[in-house]
C-alpha cells in the first residue's frame, strides 16, 4: 500500500511556500476539527523547513523539486488526488488565513451538485476580520467586473484561494489547472467555461498568521495586464475548445 | 554599378571570410553535437545565404530591384529583421514547451518520491 485508502473521502491540498511559520498551527487545526479528510502538504520549492514540519505533522508531503508557483502545487495535488481516488479535494491556504470549519460549507455545496465551490469574504454572511486597503479593493472590484463580463456570472471573491472541486473538475484541472501568476482567477474563469456548475458560499477569513502578501504594487500593475491578456485569451480559445471535450459525467 | 559591386577587393574579401568563419563554426557546433538536427540546417541555409551574398555582392542590388527598393542593404537588413523576429517568437514558443515539461517533470517527480518514501517510511 503506497498511498491512502480514500474511496469517497475528501483531500485537503495546501500548496505552501516557506510556510514553516504557520503551517503547523494551520495543521494542527485542521487535524482537530476537520479528523476525517486527508491532509497532503505541496511543498513549493521551499527553503525552509516546511516540509520537515508537515511530515512532522503525520500529513502526507509531496515535495516539488523547485518552486513553480500555486498554480503547479495545485496541479500536483490534483493529480495525487486522482491517483488515489479521492473523490473530492480542497485547496487550503497554508498561512492560516482560512477557517477549517469552513470546508464543511463548501463540501455541502459540492454535494448538492456544485462542481467547484469557492469560500467568498464578501459573499453575503461573510466577514472580513482583517483590513482590505482601497487599492486592493479598486483591484477586486475590476476582477469582479472582469470575471462577470466574461463569464456572465457574478462572483464576489474571484481571487479566493478557498475552494472545493468535484470529482470532474478535478479531473479536469489535474491537466489544465492555470500556472500563471493569479490562477485562481483564471481557473474560476475556465471553469465555467468549460460548462461547469462554480458557485460562491460565503465564509470567515482571517488575517495571515504568518509570512507577508508576496507582491509590490509596481509588479502588481503588470500582473493585472497580463491577467487581462491571459483571461481574454483563455475564455475565447482554451474554455471553447474545453467544453466540447470537458465529460462532465456524474457531476451531480 | 553602384554600391556594393563597387567594393573593395579588402572589404570583399574581409566579407568573404567572416562568412567562411560563421559557415566554419557551424560545422563545428553540428560535429561536437553541440546543435540539434533541427538548427543546424536552419543555420547551414543561413550561413549559405551569407556565402553567396559575400560572393556575389551584385545579387543584393537585384533583388532589391525586383521588390522595389532603392537601397540595396536596406533590403538586407529587411530580410534579417524578419527572419530574426521570426526566429525570437520561435524560441519564445520553444521555450513556453519546455517550461511546461519541465514543470509536468516536476510534479511527477514530487509524486513519485512521495510514493517512495511512503514505501520505504522514511524521508529520502
Amino acid at each position: 500500500m503506497t498511498g491512502p485508502p480514500a474511496t469517497g473521502r475528501t483531500l485537503v491540498i495546501i500548496p505552501a511556500y516557506n510556510e514553516e511559520e504557520s503551517l503547523p498551527a494551520v495543521l494542527k487545526e485542521l487535524a482537530e476539527q476537520t479528523p476525517e479528510h486527508d491532509v497532503l502538504v505541496v511543498s513549493d520549492g521551499s527553503t525552509d523547513c516546511t516540509t520537515d514540519v508537515a511530515r512532522e505533522a503525520g500529513v502526507f508531503v509531496a515535495v516539488l523539486p523547485f518552486n513553480l508557483g500555486i498554480g503547479g502545487a495545485l496541479r500536483t495535488g490534483f493529480a495525487f488526488a486522482q491517483r488515489h481516488g479521492y473523490e473530492r479535494a480542497v485547496q487550503f491556504d497554508a498561512d492560516g488565513q482560512h477557517d477549517p470549519l469552513a470546508v464543511g460549507l463548501l463540501l455541502d455545496r459540492l454535494d448538492a451538485g456544485a462542481d467547484m465551490v469557492i469560500g467568498s469574504r464578501f459573499a453575503e454572511g461573510g466577514a472580513v476580520t482583517y483590513g482590505v486597503s482601497r487599492m486592493r479593493r479598486r483591484a477586486m472590484q475590476f476582477l469582479q467586473w472582469l470575471v462577470y463580463v466574461l463569464v456572465r456570472q457574478r462572483f464576489t471573491d474571484t481571487s479566493s484561494g478557498f475552494r472545493a472541486f468535484s470529482r470532474p473538475a478535478l479531473d479536469y484541472f489535474a491537466a489544465t489547472y492555470p500556472v500563471e501568476y493569479m490562477d485562481s482567477v483564471e481557473a474560476l474563469v475556465l471553469a465555467c467555461n468549460t460548462g461547469f456548475r462554480v458557485e460562491e458560499v460565503a465564509v470567515n477569513m482571517r488575517g495571515r498568521s504568518g509570512g507577508a502578501p508576496s507582491t509590490r504594487w509596481i509588479k502588481l500593475v503588470y500582473y493585472y495586464v497580463r491577467l487581462i491578456v491571459v483571461l481574454v485569451a483563455s475564455a475565447t480559445s482554451r474554455g471553447q475548445r474545453a467544453r466540447r471535450t470537458v465529460d462532465r459525467g456524474g457531476a451531480g | 554599378m553602384p554600391a556594393l559591386a563597387a567594393m573593395s577587393t579588402e572589404a570583399h574579401t574581409l566579407v568573404i571570410v567572416l562568412a567562411a568563419g560563421v559557415i566554419g563554426f557551424i560545422v563545428h557546433l553540428v560535429r561536437s553535437r553541440q546543435l540539434r538536427a533541427k538548427y543546424s540546417v536552419l543555420w547551414f541555409s543561413i550561413g549559405f545565404a551569407l556565402a553567396v551574398l559575400a560572393v556575389f555582392p551584385g545579387l543584393l542590388e537585384r533583388v532589391s530591384d525586383l521588390l522595389g527598393i532603392g537601397y540595396p542593404p536596406a533590403t538586407f537588413m529587411l530580410l534579417a529583421m524578419s527572419f530574426l523576429l521570426i526566429l525570437v517568437l520561435h524560441f519564445s514558443w520553444e521555450l513556453s514547451r519546455l517550461e511546461d515539461r519541465t514543470r509536468a517533470l516536476a510534479e511527477e517527480h514530487a509524486l513519485l518520491r512521495q510514493q517512495l518514501e511512503e514505501r520505504l517510511g522514511g524521508d529520502l
